[in-house]
Formats: C-alpha cells, structure tokens, sequence
C-alpha cells in the first residue's frame, strides 16, 4: 500500500473507553511499542497498553488524585520512562514506575494560573511548559528528578497554548491566542533564550487562536493549525542552521483552507509525511505533498477526510511513532480516545 | 459612577436598567425546520436572570429577544446573539459563559453552539466573542467555583 492507493482509508481499529469527561490530548510512548497515554477534563491520565496477544488495547493504569483541575496535556520524555503532565490547577506533573505503581515523582509549581502544555527536548535534559498566564517556562533536569528553572519567556501577549521543541536542536516554538507562533533559542554563550522570531499575520501567519505545532521527521518543516480554520505549512534550511550559522528564520510555504469548518485543535506530522488535523468539526483529515518525490515545489493535498470521526469535537491527533503501522490516536470532548489505522479499505 | 468603572462593593455598574414589556412568543407553525428547537430553547434561555438584577430576566432587559436565537437544525447548529443592556459594561462575559452552559445542558450533543455579542452592541465586542468561543478558556472558567456559583443564580428557576 503506497499513500497513491485510491482506496486508502482511515480504519477505526479501536475506541478506547474510560474517561468520564472530555479527553484533550494523547501521546504515544516513544521507546514502547503501543503504549499510549491521554488525558482528560475528569482530572485523571490514563496508560493504554496494546496486548501481545490479543493486539487490542486495555488501560494500565489511571494516574488520578495528584491534579486537582482538568489534566490538559502530556508528554512523554525521549526515553520513554517519565510521562510530564500539564494541568489547569497550575501545576505540571512528573510520573515514573508504570510498570508497577506510576508514582508522581516531582511537582512542578510556577504558573499563576492554567498550564496548557508541556514539552521535552530531543535529549530528554529540558522540559518546558507554559500556561494562560502568557510565560513559557524551561526547567533543567537534575539527579533525583529535581527540576531546576533555567528561564522564563515573555513576550506572547496573550494564553499560550502549546510549546514544542524542535526534533533535532534546542529550539523552542510556542503558539498562543494572541495569533501568533514565537521560536526561541539561545544564542549566544549566556544560555540565555530570547524570541528570535515571531510568525504573525504579517508574515503569511494565522488571523486567529494558533493551537498546535507540529515538525515532519527532518525538522525542515512545521504544520500549524488554527481558530481561522487553516493548517499553515513553514519551512526553514536546516542545514545552514545545523552547521552553526547562527539562526535561521522560517517561511510560509503555503495555508490549506476551505477543509475544516470550525476551530481546528491539533496536527501532527507523521514520519512518513502524511499531516492529521483535528477539528470542532468532529472530522480528522489527512493531508499529503503530491510532489514529495520531485524537485518541484510541494504541492500540500487532502488525501482523504473521515466524517463524523468521533461524535463531538476532535482535540487531538497523534500518529504512532514506529514508521510501519500508520496508526493514529484520537481524543475528542465526545469522552473516547480511538485508535484508526491508515490502510486501503477493503 | 463613570461609565467604565469597574463594579465595586454594591454599586451596580447599570443601577437603573431599562425594562421592556413582555412581547407575545411567536406561534409555533410546522413549515420551518427550526422551530422545534428554537421556540423550547428560546423559553429556557428567555428566563436566565441578569447577573446584577436577579429578579430581572435576560427577556425583561431585551438582553435577548427571539431574534436572538437562531437554530439550524438540520446541520445540528445553534447561534445565540444577545445584547448587553450597557456597551461598556465587563458582564458580557458572565452572561454569555450562562448560555454557554445553559446550551450545553440542554442540547443533544449534536449541536456546535456559537454565541456572541450584536454586532455594534459593546466596545469590547470583539475580545468577548473570541473569549465565548475558545472552548478552553470557557472550560477552565467553568471550573471556576466564584463562576459557577454566580452562574447557578442566574439560571435558577
């Protein structure tokens, strides 16, 4: 099956029920083979594992009692052994132990009021977090999982709603209310992290809320989505950046509209280069470079769009991240995390 | 009291609010496909009180009125445009978290639900309709236990 076949499909695999309130986010563990993470409004994280046997899903573990408010999103850290959580009860979470008894090994207390996201970088040595109080947060990872505040970033005016870092380097992009994405890094020998960038409407960028960032595989480009009901495609030379020229700035490289029709919530780039996007519009939908293998200039497509995908709104979206099984998770205020599998239909 | 000025201790920010006389409800006629929706909606969003004047309803002040309501649902949608009484006046937001969670209560989960301010109707127009609509920023206002309360009254029977 290539991403050219004509009956290509999203194939719903597997609901996953439990949660009792609407699931905001979920996240695939990096080093464990389908073992899943989301988390809900109903205050709780859950840990979904994919049985050997049976190859179907069940819940592990509910990870409840730490937050107080809604558990809005969560990450995993590179080595696959902590799980960050981000809550509106202002505090971020670090769990460990699955296997035996998760355990909240550290409490992270900053924002003044709702976290929003939480991120960790390509090393699993930075953490970052920011909230509605309009700061991104990045904290050192120290022995004996103490967490240590290396900066606080100002300069969003308004709620930030995620953080993520780069794939391959230590820079950090931030998307917020206030319309647009800011990247920051540090460059000089302080270690100091300034806004070296920010993609506004002047830059091409979105006219509404920008909710959720997400990089291809070679971190050459980005896929935004937003409440003006676009997914923006950027790009930057990577190359020139990894070689130590200093920073390089990023570029529009085109906006797909006319898709969704309400507030779109998340995307994610799979590393094999089809973008999902989640929506208000209860649909998931998936979009491809139909010039991918020339030299021409990408030409960003839908590939296909599945209707009524949950029953209410979609919040997230997250492929898995092995290259071969082209599964997909799902969260959505409908209560359900699925599981859909990108397969011709038969 | 200048206009603006944030409400403090008792003194109401609209100490001396306009009542409008009751207008008779529109007749029920089977052709319109909005009508099984709009007019029960339109009776349960009528009677939500003012936040400043309980005693008044969002209908006595004209905060709505059946124009206000606007039902599709056929393509499972509802808008709900409602007035405040004063343009410059921080209770738009309360008012329209109240028929938010109103809406929400009472709709099969099928509909998307908007609600906004009339167009012209407030200086902070537009700061109001996007705060309405991020779902978020409306759900982590709703977990907030001064809100809720407040949001109760409004919506007692």
């Amino acid at each position: 099956m290539t991403l050219m076949d004509k009956n290509l499909g999203l194939v719903e695999v597997q609901k996953l029920e439990g949660h009792t309130d609407r699931v905001w986010n979920v996240a695939w563990n990096p080093a464990a083979d389908g073992v899943l993470a989301s988390c809900s409004a109903d205050k709780t994280v859950r840990i979904w594992e994919q049985s050997s046997l049976t190859r179907s899903w069940t819940c592990k573990a509910v990870l409840e009692g730490t937050h107080t408010r809604t558990v809005k999103s969560l990450a995993w850290s590179p080595c696959g052994k902590l799980l960050a959580t981000a809550s509106f009860d202002g505090t971020t979470c670090v769990w460990e132990n699955f296997a035996t008894d998760s355990e909240s090994v550290s409490v992270l207390q900053v924002h003044e009021s709702e976290v929003k996201s939480v991120s960790w970088n390509a090393s699993g040595s930075l953490l970052a977090t920011c909230g509605r109080d309009k700061s991104v947060w990045i904290w050192e990872i120290l022995p004996e999982y103490e967490f240590d505040c290396s900066a606080v970033l100002t300069g969003h005016s308004e709620d930030v709603k995620m953080v993520l870092w780069h794939p391959t380097m230590n820079v950090l992009f931030s998307c917020s209310y206030d319309n647009t994405i800011k990247i920051w890094c540090s460059e000089d020998e302080d270690g100091d992290y300034n806004c070296v960038q920010t993609l506004g409407e002047s830059n091409n960028g979105h006219s509404s809320t920008v909710w959720s960032i997400s990089f291809n595989a070679a971190g050459d480009k980005m896929v935004t989505c937003s409440d003006d009901l676009t997914v923006k495609i950027w790009k930057t030379d990577i190359s020139r950046m990894q070689s130590g020229e200093g920073y390089v700035p990023w570029t529009h490289v085109c906006t797909l509209s006319g898709f969704h029709d309400r507030t779109i919530y998340s995307v994610h780039w799979s590393r094999d280069g089809v973008i999902a996007s989640g929506a208000g519009d209860d649909t998931i939908q998936l979009f491809v470079d139909s010039n991918s293998d020339s030299v021409d200039r990408p030409s960003y497509k839908l590939l296909l769009k599945k209707e009524k995908a949950h029953e209410k709104d979609v919040n997230s979206v997250q492929w898995a991240p092995d290259k071969e099984s082209r599964l997909l998770a799902s969260a959505s205020d409908d209560k359900m995390v699925k599981i859909w599998k990108l397969a011709s239909e038969p | 009291m200048r206009s603006g000025e944030k409400k403090m201790d008792s003194v109401l920010i609209n100490e001396n609010p306009i009542i409008y006389p009751k207008r008779p409800r529109r007749v029920r006629t089977d052709q319109s496909n909005t009508d099984e929706f709009s007019i029960p909606l339109t009776n349960l969003l009528f009677y939500i009180r003012d936040p400043e004047h309980p005693k008044l309803s969002l209908e006595d002040l004209n905060v709505l009125t059946e124009e206000s309501v606007e039902v599709d649902d056929d393509k499972s949608y509802v808008r709900i445009t409602f007035t405040p009484t004063l343009p410059h006046c921080h209770l738009p937001t309360p008012i329209g978290l109240c028929l938010i969670a109103k809406l929400v209560q009472s709709l099969p989960a099928r509909f998307k639900v908007d609600v906004r301010v009339a167009p012209g109707s407030h200086d902070k127009e537009k700061t109001v309709n996007k705060q309405l609509g991020d779902k978020e920023r409306v759900a982590a206002g709703l977990e907030n236990p001064d809100l809720v309360a407040l949001l109760n009254t409004m919506m007692q029977v």
